[in-house]
């Protein structure tokens, strides 16, 4: 392991602060990002996710505390902080682009780069073509949807093959297919380019999604640190509170016949769980671990609920379902076995989980 | 009703006849203006996209300042200039007085405040997600300014375009300090006065219609190349 020690993360902070005016936007914040992770800041809004962003792409000085980039101290000269900037790129949460094409918009961190006009015409067509916008080119950036232009601007981002990805929220109020086509786009470069990748956001499952170590920000504080898997097999209630968990429920839970708890979650659904905490309680249970069937199936499962499909959502590759079962279910399940299993608005369908898919909080 | 048609005849016929002296005052014109917005454009574009990006102390009072001097009158300008140009003002020595140097000079001071003023407000009206985005992207300073510079491209078209205006259709100053003099110093604006003062009321309609379709010819050229610059 001693060899681990010695590589230089790409992106440290050391005692990291930010004060505007009198407001502290982030406490001595300690943290590494090393070369070719994942990194997903988690936090509600005003936890200073923008803030510490920000301060790592250098458009600000923090007001305490350090930045090293690939070891390098970032308080250094104006010059010297805009060679560091140019190996990173960062994607803000509201698209801003220059009012001229899209093909002008991704070429232009290349220009001020002085690529070869040969170089520059390949990387921009390639990167168009990655996030899907391909046929795009001569297209004004003013005339954009929402969802294109954040594509663009995360075209931009990549398009000279930055060592850092910095998103900021990169997703917050776009549809879901844009939505999967961002986080496709960035799984694939992490995979491909070994890019490092650090993500902020306030949606649990997309952070699951996408890193493998998250960070939990709380009023300007890193309260947590570590792997996903750990940090969201058991969300503290902080962060259930802004997460964005689906099919939170709060019942009273009773010990059953069998040793096992069941937990009254009203609507007439009683559902067991492996718990010994007795009384009010909340519990939540993973879209994906919810098996759906067209009929009642045999199986280990302790959970079978008969319900109605509400609402079908596209998720580009998977498809979301929200199903009433006396009370609102979210499942998510493959296309191909949505096709398969041709349901429909107002099928009946039968759910399914064990009760260690039950999590209490 | 008979004067005017009489004078679009003479300008007609001016225009189509060569005529030399005409000629000679449009290019005059011509020059005097053109001179003046481009020296104006040089300075004012600079120095008015430096004024709006940076906060410095003392910025409001300067914006002001500019914003006033926008609209300064001519004759004001014109005074002020032959002060200095007269043999014995500061400046007397360069012998600069009656010449079209001196109109120039007079009407750069009007056009300078112009520039910046119109160049300060859309630069800085460029938002600041644009700027932040340059500098993001690796972008010095000096690329982020040329870049905010484009964003802002109808606005400084803009200035030119009435800084161009408001020179070429100025008499006060560019009299004060020309002269007036036939073959020397003579523009549009001081013939057309010149003439209407001696009655030749044809020759005043003519030369002023001449001013007013290079008025708008200019003005077309330019808006023509602006909206292009901005479709590109």
């Amino acid at each position: 392991m001693e060899w681990v020690e010695k590589v230089t993360p790409l992106i440290e902070t050391l005692d990291l602060s930010k004060s505007y005016d009198q407001a502290e936007a982030l406490k001595n914040i300690n943290m590494k990002v090393d070369r070719g992770e994942v990194l997903a800041v988690v936090g509600p809004s005003g936890s200073g996710k923008t803030t510490l962003l920000r301060l790592m792409n250098l458009l600000e000085m923090p007001t305490a505390g350090k930045i090293f980039f690939d070891g390098r101290d970032t308080a250094c000269s104006d010059a010297d902080r805009v060679a560091l900037r140019r190996r990173m790129g960062m994607v803000f949460q509201q698209a801003v682009l220059f009012n001229e094409t899209v093909y002008e918009n991704v070429a232009y961190p290349l220009k001020i780069r002085a690529f070869s006009e040969r170089k520059r015409d390949f990387n921009v067509r390639d990167t168009l073509k990655l996030v899907g916008l391909s046929g795009f080119e001569k297209k004004r950036a003013t005339a954009l949807s929402g969802g294109e232009a954040q594509r663009v601007a995360l075209a931009q981002a990549m398009v000279f093959e930055p060592e850092l990805l910095l998103l900021d929220e990169p997703t917050v109020n776009l549809d879901p297919r844009n939505v999967s086509t961002i986080e496709s786009v960035i799984l694939k470069v992490n995979r491909e380019r070994g890019t490092t990748i650090l993500i902020s956001t306030h949606n649990m499952l997309q952070a699951e999604q996408l890193a493998a170590r998250v960070a939990v920000l709380r009023d300007g504080e890193l309260a947590e640190i570590g792997g996903a898997k750990e940090i969201f097999r058991k969300p503290s209630d902080f962060l259930a509170s802004f997460g964005r968990v689906l099919n939170v429920f709060t019942g009273r839970c009773q010990l059953g016949p069998e040793g096992t708890a069941i937990i009254d979650i009203g609507g007439g659904v009683k559902i067991e769980a492996l718990t010994t905490k007795i009384g009010s309680i909340t519990v939540f249970i993973r879209p994906e671990e919810i098996i759906v069937s067209k009929s009642p199936i045999v199986s280990s499962a302790r959970n079978m609920l008969k319900g109605k499909v509400e609402e079908i959502l596209d998720l580009d590759q998977s498809v979301q379902l929200k199903v009433d079962a006396g009370r609102l279910f979210t499942v998510n399940i493959t296309k191909r076995s949505f096709q398969e299993m041709k349901i429909d608005l107002g099928s009946d369908i039968c759910l399914s989980f064990k009760a260690s898919s039950v999590y209490v909080m | 009703m008979n004067l005017i048609l009489e004078g679009l005849l003479k300008a007609f016929w001016l225009i189509v006849s060569f005529d030399r002296e005409v000629y000679e005052i449009m290019f005059l014109s011509l020059r005097v203006s053109g001179v003046a917005v481009l020296i104006g454009a040089l300075l004012g574009v600079p120095s008015g996209a430096t004024v709006g990006l940076k906060e410095f102390l003392g910025k409001r009072f300067l914006v002001s300042i500019v914003n006033t001097f926008m609209g300064l009158p001519p004759v004001v300008v014109g005074l002020l200039v032959y002060l200095l140009l007269s043999t014995s003002g500061p400046l007397g020595v360069f012998q600069l007085l009656y010449t079209p140097e001196a109109m120039i000079i007079a009407q750069l001071i009007m056009v300078i405040p112009i520039v910046m003023g119109v160049t300060i407000s859309s630069v800085s009206s460029v938002s600041k997600g644009i700027r932040e985005k340059a500098l993001s992207l690796g972008a010095t300073d000096w690329q982020m300014t040329l870049k905010v510079l484009e964003e802002a491209r109808l606005g400084i078209s803009t200035a030119l375009i009435v800084s161009f205006g408001a020179a070429i259709s100025e008499v006060g100053a560019v009299m004060i300090v020309g002269g007036n003099i036939r073959w020397a110093t003579r523009v549009l604006t001081t013939a057309i006065v010149f003439e209407t003062e001696l009655g030749e009321f044809g020759l005043a309609i003519a030369l002023g219609s001449i001013l007013l379709l290079l008025a708008f010819m200019i003005n077309w050229v330019l808006t023509y190349l602006q909206w292009s610059g901005l479709r590109r």
